[in-house]
């Protein structure tokens, strides 16, 4: 058997390989390629060097989308995390109806970015109109809360069912050694559960803090970067100047923002990685 | 030995197939109204029954045109014929338009304003003539105490739509105005179409066509305008960002206001109301000398042919459009069943479009109006149009001044033509 695997483990690989290729390498090159040229279709290209990239950092509307989406990923990593641990914990306790709670909770995971944004809309816009508040679209602060809203209604769930996996593998003898020893609730908590889960953080906090990088759907939807482009994240910036502005040098200059924005994404990913990875234990 | 002689032989009958078709070529019409979509097809269909040439006809989804364009046009076949707005969005794809000068459809052409010229060189012609103002709802404004000939000016419609208002719980309407919502479903009727006037008037008054930087001469009426729209309306001017276009249809068609500002390819949309109760006004904004200012007509529905394509299928593409503006399916598609008023020559008597509001259209040009050109064409960006948008939205809720307007709407032109040239 092993040695069948070794024969032809590339016919098994075959297929994630070519479909990594086909959908995230061969894009991601052309990609790049594109970003140092100037073009409307992707057939007929000039050369210009670095001068898309040398726009994408004069752009402010880049630089603001930059730290609008920080402060978003900050918050919402945070948020998100502590509340999908504080449920997760909850919900191991084994009280009743435990299993219907984590479907609930989970459900919200599976509707669509772009449909949640739309529903959300209506109802902020409801509660601020009755409160005689501006819309979403006419105050920034409220667009932002309102994503960081969504967002946890969207993420939490999926967080959860990650940490209820990681605390159902806290070894139940170490948890009895501690009970043994005097240990209370706060202290088998912070001294056993959290170092034994760190696996899930890490993935936990990878996911929230990408996915909150990258939001697109949502923010098309919630405030399409009302007003102004006051709630506008980087995603819907590059987007906006790949497709809602005239003239060829838009197209590279979208492309070149897209690429420094892999970069951004990859190396704050990175540190994180580093950062929790560190705080790992072995059993 | 039997399969392998069929496989061969069906094989070579696919051969002669393909070839057959490719010899004749073949049209692919990337259309960009998605209102008439269900008409090209049909056509497209009777063409192809007529002819044998094969015709596809895709149409965009609303407000997605560029970027399907963008993807199609580096597909292996790429559209033959496909539409820009205007020079603005010629600017992009003006590569690949193939010269029409010795086309049917340009010699068919009733004016050469109509079609896009680079030099000598014809790049689009137009298909479509349209023309927007402020659809009435007469019966509601007679019940009023009011005609259409009463509203003359700004002035007027300003004394007309604010009675109208007063008077509304006793009219059984909530306000004057349908909501001017500034969702993107709507929002193009205000930042675009409305913002014409002002662009308009300042064009006249300067005598040009197109311009670098915008001056904003008439601002003030646009705010003039504008303060009217939100305040005789029917909803309050803090909701608006969150109203769409079918809002504002709801609105007129439950006559529910008097006063709609669209086209007149918004005819499907209101025609129940019956064509004797509607009509459709100029939009005044208090301009000196607009006693004589008729409807804004114009056209942003520009024909462009692929140079790209195989020699062939241009050829199948040119033959197909001068069967469309000649033939007479073509013309009853075009002028009855989509409705269209078309800028060529062939289209008269019976081919005459036969939207009521069209004839509107016709009778104040008889009556020696002039109409407003549209020249949101020259408007260089789409950027342009959002950021008057948002200002426009947040003056209107109160949380933005006029002057953030005023600094889109001029300070924004200049850098926009700078970005995009």
């Amino acid at each position: 058997m092993e040695k069948a695997i070794k024969r032809y483990w590339p016919i098994f690989l075959l297929p994630t390989l070519a479909a990594f290729i086909i959908g995230f390498i061969w894009p991601f090159l052309w990609g790049t390629f594109l970003s140092f040229h100037k073009f409307t279709t992707i057939s007929k290209t000039t050369f210009v060097g670095f001068a898309n990239f040398a726009k994408v950092f004069s752009d402010k509307t880049f630089t603001d989308a930059f730290f609008f989406t920080a402060k978003f990923t900050i918050v919402s990593t945070v948020l998100i995390n502590v509340i999908a641990f504080a449920i997760a914990l909850a919900l191991t306790r084994g009280i009743r109806g435990t299993n219907l709670f984590r479907t609930v909770f989970f459900l919200p995971n599976l509707i669509g970015g772009i449909v949640l944004g739309y529903i959300w809309q209506i109802l902020l816009n409801g509660i601020l109109s009755n409160l005689g508040r501006p819309l979403l679209a006419l105050d920034a602060r409220y667009g932002f809360w309102g994503l960081i809203i969504l967002m946890c209604w969207q993420q939490i769930g999926y967080m959860m069912i990650i940490y209820i996996a990681g605390l159902q593998n806290v070894p139940g003898d170490l948890l009895e050694a501690a009970s043994i020893d005097g240990a209370t609730g706060m202290q088998t908590l912070f001294k056993i559960k959290l170092p034994m889960v760190m696996p899930s953080i890490t993935i936990c906090t990878f996911l929230t803090l990408t996915n909150s990088f990258k939001l697109f759907d949502q923010n098309l939807s919630l405030t399409n970067g009302e007003p102004g482009k006051a709630s506008q994240m980087l995603a819907l910036n590059i987007y906006d100047t790949f497709y809602a502005r005239s003239g060829a040098q838009w197209k590279g200059i979208g492309q070149a923002k897209a690429v420094v924005f892999f970069l951004l994404v990859v190396f704050i990913a990175l540190i994180q990685l580093y950062f929790t990875r560190r705080k790992e234990v072995q059993q | 030995m039997k399969k392998l002689v069929s496989l061969v032989l069906s094989l070579c009958l696919c051969l002669a197939l393909t070839s057959a078709a490719c010899a004749e070529g073949s049209v692919y019409y990337l259309n960009f109204k998605p209102e008439q979509d269900p008409q090209w097809q049909e056509l497209a269909k009777t063409y192809t029954e007529q002819t044998g040439v094969p015709v596809t006809v895709v149409t965009a989804a609303s407000g997605q045109y560029e970027t399907t364009l963008m993807s199609e046009i580096e597909k292996s076949d790429p559209p033959t014929l496909f539409q820009v707005n205007g020079p603005v969005g010629l600017a992009n794809w003006k590569d690949y338009c193939y010269d029409l000068k010795d086309s049917e459809i340009y010699k068919h052409l009733t004016s050469d304003a109509f079609a896009l010229k680079d030099g000598e060189k014809v790049n689009a012609v137009a298909y479509v003539i349209e023309t927007y103002g402020l659809i009435t709802n007469t019966k509601l404004l007679e019940k009023a105490g009011y005609t259409p000939a009463d509203i003359t000016n700004f002035e007027s419609l300003k004394k007309v739509a604010d009675d109208l208002q007063a008077r509304k719980d006793e009219l059984g309407i909530e306000g004057a105005f349908t909501s001017a919502g500034m969702d993107g479903s709507s929002d193009w009727r205000f930042k675009t179409h409305l913002a014409n006037m002002p662009i308009y008037y300042e064009y006249q008054q300067d005598g040009i066509g197109t311009t670098e930087a915008i001056k904003g001469t008439f601002l003030d009426n646009y705010k003039a305008i504008w303060d009217l729209y939100i305040t005789d309306s029917t909803c309050d001017p803090a909701m608006l960002s969150s109203k769409t276009g079918n809002d504002a249809v709801a609105e007129f068609v439950g006559e529910k206001a008097v006063f709609y500002q669209n086209g007149t390819w918004a005819w499907n949309d209101v025609k129940e109301l019956g064509a004797e109760n509607l009509t459709m006004l100029p939009i005044f904004i208090g301009a000196e000398g607009e006693e004589n200012q008729g409807l804004c007509t114009g056209t942003e529905n520009f024909w462009c042919v692929n140079s790209n394509a195989d020699q062939e299928d241009i050829d199948a593409t040119l033959d197909f459009l001068a069967w469309v503006v000649t033939s007479d399916e073509g013309r009853k598609s075009m002028s009855q069943d989509m409705g269209f008023v078309t800028p060529f020559d062939t289209f008269t008597g019976e081919y005459e479009s036969a939207n009521p509001l069209v004839k509107v259209d016709t009778q104040y040009t008889a009556a020696g109006k002039l109409p407003v050109t549209w020249n949101f064409p020259s408007i260089p960006s789409e950027e342009w149009k959002n950021g008057v948008g948002s200002a426009l939205t947040a003056y209107a809720a109160g949380t933005g001044d006029w002057e953030a307007v005023k600094t889109a709407f001029v300070d924004g032109w200049a850098t926009e033509y700078q970005l995009s040239h």
